[in-house]
């Protein structure tokens, strides 16, 4: 009992020394820092066409023929809203077991609305990023396997050649780090952005 | 696949090749050596004993260490809860968040006190920066330094012959936050913006949709619909919906969220700023920032490996705990990594979906990010779950039962492979107590390690650490399936539903904090619960350690004869495996049955 009162002050005081520390001076001078050589990502490296801002980073949701699909989404309605009351969209993972029988009969859902909506690509197995939910729900990217399986629908519904859709997805598609570490990746609403002429 | 090979190997190198030096450099700098940093952190040390009046000689005896660790501990957990309450009427706070419940609350700060940072709510809508700066970040660098205070006591047992001082924790804990976790982190954070993570201080922003959802007067998404945005119109078969809303932006959460992923990553704490940890694209967006983020995680359980070597002057022990750690993390790496490359059939569909390695990752993408593919999520989830650190880059509830055992697994060993910042490398020396005295009893000898006898003292208080964790786990999850409201918190039903329970003790027994997602662990019983789980699972062992540490300073130090067991040789490697696996499958065997091994054979 003794220890414990002679104790006691000594660590409320190293508490609150390293709560300023570690707290504020710590994520005081990242942020300083961070703004100061990286402006842009700091402050979630938005991108702004016409006065509307766009986060390529965050993955949307697309059912138009004309647009490249993204990874399935579980959206989201009811948790954010902005300044002025109106919704704000957002999503997050299905946190589903891939080996139950209701996840079986989901992807066979899937799979049959993709097949239908890409009738030029016959019975080719679908690639699994369009079945699958992404792990933070707002996947932006798909793999350019995921891409390459849309490309008849998007000509043919945008009136674009092939060959002009190919290589959008060319231009938006991102390589591996130091060509080893992650996957290559191809970032889909760059590509609806570039499709709809928004995007140059 | 060779790409793929090729990362896993690489990812396992670097992070030993960088854990070696580093491991040189903690060792130095808690035993008050000079290092190149010294010119810098030296003056700040020392002004900070000026200004707090501590002794730096101090050695304290193992009961006032424990003291004064716990009066610490305490101080800390009573600030978090108090902050959580008050966030609503503090600053620092520009979504105007509310106050926290109670009892999450204290589930919160009895996460982050204990480095377990298990997350029973949603960072980007329950807590304000000023908490998540003041309060998480805080505790995840001081949760951390603690656990090599502790390690340290635990050293100096083993070196120090005939004394009772284990040097002084306001010292070493000093010492780990300014020379170790401060510039690391700091260091760390910034190439993370470079990489895209946010850092700022801005309320949330918002991104344009290129395609409008409609959404019913009851919240309902309506699917098919045809939205008018310039009439404000939702029409669904050619008839105008009345009061329908029309979401026309994505809300982009923003706040300082790069310093708190970086400590959250090198303190094995695990506690994201957005709720889905470092899957989300703004906490992890690219490649190159998760290779920093994964390699971080292992970083400091695996140096300190190398510093235990360096201390008790011994590199060979060193090793030889490194590498029994390191071929159980192979072990598990490479039964997660086949099973999530081969998918379920479920997934496959009989060959209607691709899974193939073709132009894609392939295997089980469900919950997955496509920017780091199977390989990127494989090497996480096996790391954070042997790590105790629990941040995840993809979901674990949507990986393959056998897979998801692993994860399990890994936790319920005691997370001793690697383990926690301090807390995995004091466990596992339990385990390396625990298997002398085994090993001493076969071959008749007085058990012995690094030169100090193991008499029944320390053998008490190792079984104890090395059983605070099944007892958390097995009690905890059993008192909870008992409990009728439980069900409502599981998003599967059967054997995975009861694998999302078990996880969610076993995480929180294990101070790992990573979850099967889908299960809600916010109500007031699963807080209340699991809040002690945690505590529990993290002292007890603290206190052992310093008991076992205090006990071994007094002792003499016995001269290495021909007929000492060597504890550095493979057989001993194969022993403290044996050991660590014997104790996680016997205690454990029976909950996983009825979880993840019902549901594979289902």
């Amino acid at each position: 009992m003794k220890t414990l009162k002679n104790v006691l002050p000594r660590a409320g005081a190293i508490f609150l020394l390293f709560a300023l520390l570690c707290g504020g001076v710590y994520t005081l001078a990242v942020t300083g820092l961070a703004q100061f050589l990286f402006p842009a990502k700091a402050n979630g490296s938005m991108l702004e066409v016409n006065g509307k801002k766009y986060s390529l980073l965050m993955g949307q949701q697309y059912t138009d023929n004309a647009h490249l699909w993204g990874r399935v989404m579980n959206l989201n309605v009811t948790t954010f809203k902005d300044e002025s009351g109106k919704t704000l969209l957002y999503a997050a993972p299905s946190n589903l077991s891939p080996a139950s029988e209701e996840y079986k009969a989901l992807v066979a859902k899937r799979v049959a609305k993709l097949r239908a909506a890409d009738p030029d690509m016959g019975e080719k197995p679908v690639p699994v990023d369009l079945v699958t939910c992404s792990g933070s729900g707002l996947d932006p990217d798909i793999s350019p396997a995921a891409a390459d399986y849309q490309v008849a629908r998007i000509a043919k519904a945008s009136g674009q050649s092939e060959a002009v859709v190919l290589d959008i997805i060319e231009k938006c598609t991102t390589g591996r780090f130091l060509g080893l570490f992650g996957e290559p990746r191809v970032n889909v609403l760059k590509v609806n952005l570039m499709l709809d002429g928004i995007l140059q | 696949m060779g790409n793929t090979v090729l990362q896993y190997v690489l990812y396992l190198a670097v992070t030993v090749l960088l854990a070696i030096p580093l491991g040189g450099y903690i060792a130095k700098v808690m035993n008050g050596e000079k290092t190149f940093l010294s010119v810098i952190f030296r003056p700040c040390e020392a002004g900070v004993y000026k200004l707090l009046r501590v002794d730096e000689k101090e050695e304290m005896p193992w009961k006032k260490y424990a003291v004064s660790v716990l009066a610490f501990s305490s101080i800390g957990l009573v600030f978090l809860i108090l902050l959580q309450r008050l966030q609503g009427v503090l600053g620092g706070n520009p979504q105007r968040l509310p106050a926290v419940p109670w009892a999450l609350a204290f589930n919160t700060a009895a996460s982050f006190v204990t480095n377990t940072n298990w997350q029973a709510y949603s960072g980007e809508s329950t807590l304000s920066y000023l908490t998540q700066a003041l309060g998480l970040t805080v505790q995840n660098f001081v949760s951390a330094a603690t656990g090599i205070a502790v390690l340290f006591a635990l050293f100096r047992g083993f070196t120090r012959v005939r004394q009772t001082g284990l040097g002084s924790f306001w010292v070493d804990l000093t010492r780990g936050i300014l020379y170790i976790l401060l510039p690391l982190n700091l260091i760390l954070a910034l190439c993370l913006v470079g990489g895209g993570v946010i850092q700022n201080f801005k309320g949330a922003e918002t991104s344009t949709l290129l395609e409008p959802v409609a959404v019913a007067e009851d919240g309902e998404i309506l699917e098919n619909a045809d939205i008018d945005v310039d009439a404000n119109t939702v029409s669904v078969d050619g008839k105008i919906v009345p009061n329908a809303e029309i979401v026309t932006r994505e809300f982009v959460p923003m706040g300082p969220a790069a310093s708190q992923i970086a400590i959250k990553q090198t303190g094995t704490n695990g506690g994201g700023y957005t709720g889905v940890n470092s899957a989300h694209p703004l906490e992890n967006p690219s490649p190159y920032t998760n290779l920093l983020e994964l390699l971080s995680i292992l970083l400091i359980p695996m140096a300190l490996c190398f510093s235990f070597g360096r201390v008790v002057k011994n590199k060979k022990q060193g090793r030889a705990i490194f590498l029994a750690m390191f071929l159980c993390l192979g072990m598990a790496l490479a039964v997660i990594a086949v099973n999530e490359q081969s998918g379920t059939g479920a997934l496959a569909q009989g060959g209607a979906v691709d899974i193939t390695h073709i132009a894609q990752t392939g295997g089980n993408m469900e919950g997955k990010e496509t920017r780091f593919g199977i390989a990127g999520s494989s090497t996480w989830a096996a790391y954070t779950t042997a790590a105790s650190n629990g941040s995840v880059n993809a979901m674990l509830d949507s990986f393959t039962p056998l897979a998801g055992l692993v994860t399990m697994l890994l936790i319920q060993l005691g997370e001793v492979i690697f383990g926690g910042v301090g807390c995995g490398l004091y466990g596992m020396l339990a385990f390396a107590i625990l298997t002398v005295f085994i090993a001493g009893l076969m071959v008749g000898r007085t058990p012995e390690f690094l030169g100090k006898k193991i008499e029944p003292f320390e053998m008490k208080w190792s079984v104890l650490v090395c059983l605070a964790t099944p007892i958390a786990i097995l009690a905890g999850s059993g008192i909870a399936a008992l409990v009728p409201q439980t069900a409502a918190s599981l998003s599967n039903g059967g054997a995975h539903g009861f694998s999302e329970l078990l996880y969610a003790f076993s995480s929180c027994g294990g101070n790992n904090g990573s979850a099967f997602a889908g299960f809600n662990g916010n109500t007031t019983f699963l807080n209340v619960s699991l809040g002690l789980v945690m505590l529990f699972a993290r002292f007890l062992p603290i206190v052992g350690t310093l008991a076992i540490a205090g006990s071994l300073a007094g002792k003499k130090q016995l001269a290495v004869t021909a007929g000492t067991l060597s504890t550095t040789n493979g057989t001993f490697v194969f022993l403290l495996i044996f050991i660590v696996l014997l104790v996680g499958a016997l205690s454990f065997f029976p909950a996983l049955a009825l979880g993840p091994l019902a549901e594979y054979f289902g």
